[in-house]
């Protein structure tokens, strides 16, 4: 650094402006591997589905049959078990989620409000395959011997709705994969539906209160709809992670690919037939068949991650300009 | 029951069950703990971190093929991922031009947001089918995948929260820009960003969807050239096995990743929360 302090001006500017060159290209091309890696993840899906795409055509996404031996193969069961099993998680998360995020935001003191949502957080640490563990072990025999053989008897009896909740308990399902996937996507539900919620100016809050509403009727009325592409955001970040979920639904869902109306029943989806099946895919039509399914969820995920990200930038700009 | 009564009893009503809700989901978490040490502590052992897997029917044996695999293919990843991450989140917050820049903000979220099983897929594609078999290295492509976009970020994330009045210090004193960033910028934001790699290195060392079809299992040592056990594909394998032994052989390594996972967690939130070198909020 010596030599440089008595080197002439001249160079020294100049010495700066090649290291600064040098150091914006690089940073620019590692920005460009990022959208490098983007285009390889969507050739390879779609170069490596080929196969089954000429093969198969647009029967593919209305075929109910799977048969590796005679080279049938459908994706509407798992099609239909990705969308049911997260719809069920979705369900139950939203409810729970939104309602641990209002205590959270406008209930709890600023201390506990933050230790909790740590405790929150870590929840969302944990490896999907840990949830998968438990599930199979304490969840799915809870399932079978308690829980399901109470809804057939219960709400089982109701025309209809009823037969959402029929045929034999086997503990492992639409509805266990459903209720893993809501412990699951609670997380991602509760810290961006709490952040939205405190993205919310003071002054809404002490206005409405001040009109003599109660502390509920100001959060429910004033506080939520003021957050609420934030908390609809939060909704949609929580279902991309559910449709593309992996080891814990694998492990519980019962691998059947079928379509039951039973929510009860064993099903397949997308993730799971991918991790169940793709290392032994022999022969050139299953692999294909099964990236192709991964390539409708990869659509899937990428739509519903779009208006996620759409509607949490909306809520936050907009929370912070008026603040 | 007059209005009155009625508005009030509905405000505690509401109130109270969204208390309920916070208790519920924050006792989710000691329940997973809680099981997790009933069924696996007694299953942990000195072997289990130094012995390798047994055949079915013998008795005993442990996953340090797997832990080491774990190890291999993690470290790996973060060796790919942490500087591409790292200088392509430094380009988002310092050398963003506006159109480009939301760009690769936009790809750096939905890489995010890909599933992982689809990220197998790619490392399938690109390395498995062309070396024609599985190994560790795969994996760790696939791994690094995932955690690129993570690390790129909230390295962006944190840069941001520096002060605009220490970067035009370092420049008004005559300072390069890539001076500027190295010696003020990036030392300024720096835990942070270390915190956002731990995070990322940590979620990534969970996830076994990607390693199914590309680190694939062993139930020897392996290595980055060949098939290689990792400790998540192995806890999903021994979960999913009819043999008693097995099964709670899964749970010791649940509570080992646990272990590993909720402490590198925490570790990584101390060093954000205790005198973070920039000012925050």
């Amino acid at each position: 650094m010596a030599s440089q302090a008595v080197a002439p001006a001249v160079d020294r500017k100049k010495y700066s402006e090649t290291g600064d060159r040098i150091a914006r290209f690089a940073a620019l091309f590692f920005a460009c591997v990022l959208l490098a890696i983007a285009v390889l993840l969507v050739e390879q899906l779609f170069v490596r589905s080929a196969p089954a795409r000429s093969k198969l055509g647009f029967g593919f996404l209305t075929g109910t049959a799977w048969n590796p031996v005679t080279d049938d193969f459908g994706a509407l069961p798992f099609v239909y078990g990705t969308v049911v099993t997260s719809l069920v998680g979705m369900l139950i998360s939203v409810p729970m989620g939104l309602g641990a995020a209002i205590f959270l935001s406008e209930l709890a003191p600023a201390k506990i409000s933050n230790g909790l949502t740590f405790v929150i957080e870590l929840l969302a640490a944990i490896p999907s395959v840990i949830y998968g563990l438990l599930a199979i072990f304490t969840l799915v025999p809870l399932m079978r011997t308690y829980i399901e053989p109470f809804l057939k008897h219960s709400i089982g009896q109701v025309p209809v709705i009823g037969d959402l909740f029929t045929g034999p308990a086997y503990g492992v399902g639409y509805l266990t994969a459903g209720m893993v996937l809501a412990v699951m996507t609670i997380p991602f539900v509760i810290s961006v539906s709490r952040e939205s919620l405190l993205a919310v100016p003071r002054e809404q809050r002490e206005a409405a209160l001040a009109l003599g509403a109660t502390r509920w009727e100001t959060t429910w009325q004033i506080v939520v709809p003021y957050a609420k592409l934030g908390i609809l955001g939060s909704v949609f970040l929580g279902l991309a992670r559910a449709l593309g979920e992996t080891m814990a639904v694998t492990m519980v869902i019962g691998n059947a690919p079928a379509v039951h109306a039973s929510l009860l029943a064993p099903g397949y989806t997308i993730a799971a037939v991918i991790a169940n099946e793709f290392a032994e895919a022999g022969g050139k039509i299953h692999p294909a068949a099964l990236i192709e399914l991964g390539l409708i969820l990869f659509f899937l995920t990428i739509v519903i991650n779009g208006f996620a990200r759409i509607m949490i930038v909306a809520t936050t700009s907009k929370g912070s300009k008026r603040q | 029951m007059s209005l009155r009564t009625w508005r009030l009893l509905v405000n505690a009503t509401m109130l109270t069950l969204t208390g309920v809700c916070t208790v519920v989901t924050v006792a989710v978490l000691f329940v997973i703990l809680g099981l997790l040490l009933y069924h696996g502590a007694s299953s942990l052992s000195v072997h289990f971190f130094t012995q390798l897997p047994k055949p079915t029917g013998e008795i005993g044996g442990g996953m340090a093929n797997a832990i080491v695999g774990s190890a291999e293919i993690v470290g790996v990843a973060a060796l790919i991922g942490i500087p591409i991450g790292f200088i392509a989140g430094i380009y988002l917050s310092e050398y963003e031009d506006k159109r480009f820049g939301s760009v690769v903000r936009y790809v750096a979220d939905l890489l995010n947001g890909v599933p992982s099983i689809i990220i197998g897929i790619l490392a399938w594609g690109l390395i498995v089918l062309p070396t024609g078999h599985y190994s560790g290295l795969a994996g760790s492509v696939a791994l690094s995948v995932m955690l690129i976009p993570i690390v790129t970020r909230q390295t962006e994330q944190f840069l941001r929260e520096v002060p605009l009045s220490l970067r035009e210090g370092a420049l008004a004193l005559g300072a390069s820009k890539w001076k500027m960033i190295a010696t003020v910028a990036v030392p300024a934001g720096s835990k942070g960003i270390l915190t956002g790699m731990i995070l990322g290195v940590a979620r990534i060392a969970g996830e076994s969807a990607p390693l199914l079809f590309t680190a694939l299992g062993n139930q020897y040592w392996g290595g980055l050239t060949e098939p290689t056990a990792t400790l998540p594909v192995m806890i999903y394998k021994l979960a999913t096995s009819p043999y008693d032994d097995w099964n709670q052989l899964a749970w010791a390594a649940g509570l080992v990743l646990i272990g590993m996972v909720l402490t590198t967690n925490i570790i990584a939130r101390m060093i954000l929360s205790r005198g973070v070198s920039v000012p925050r909020g």
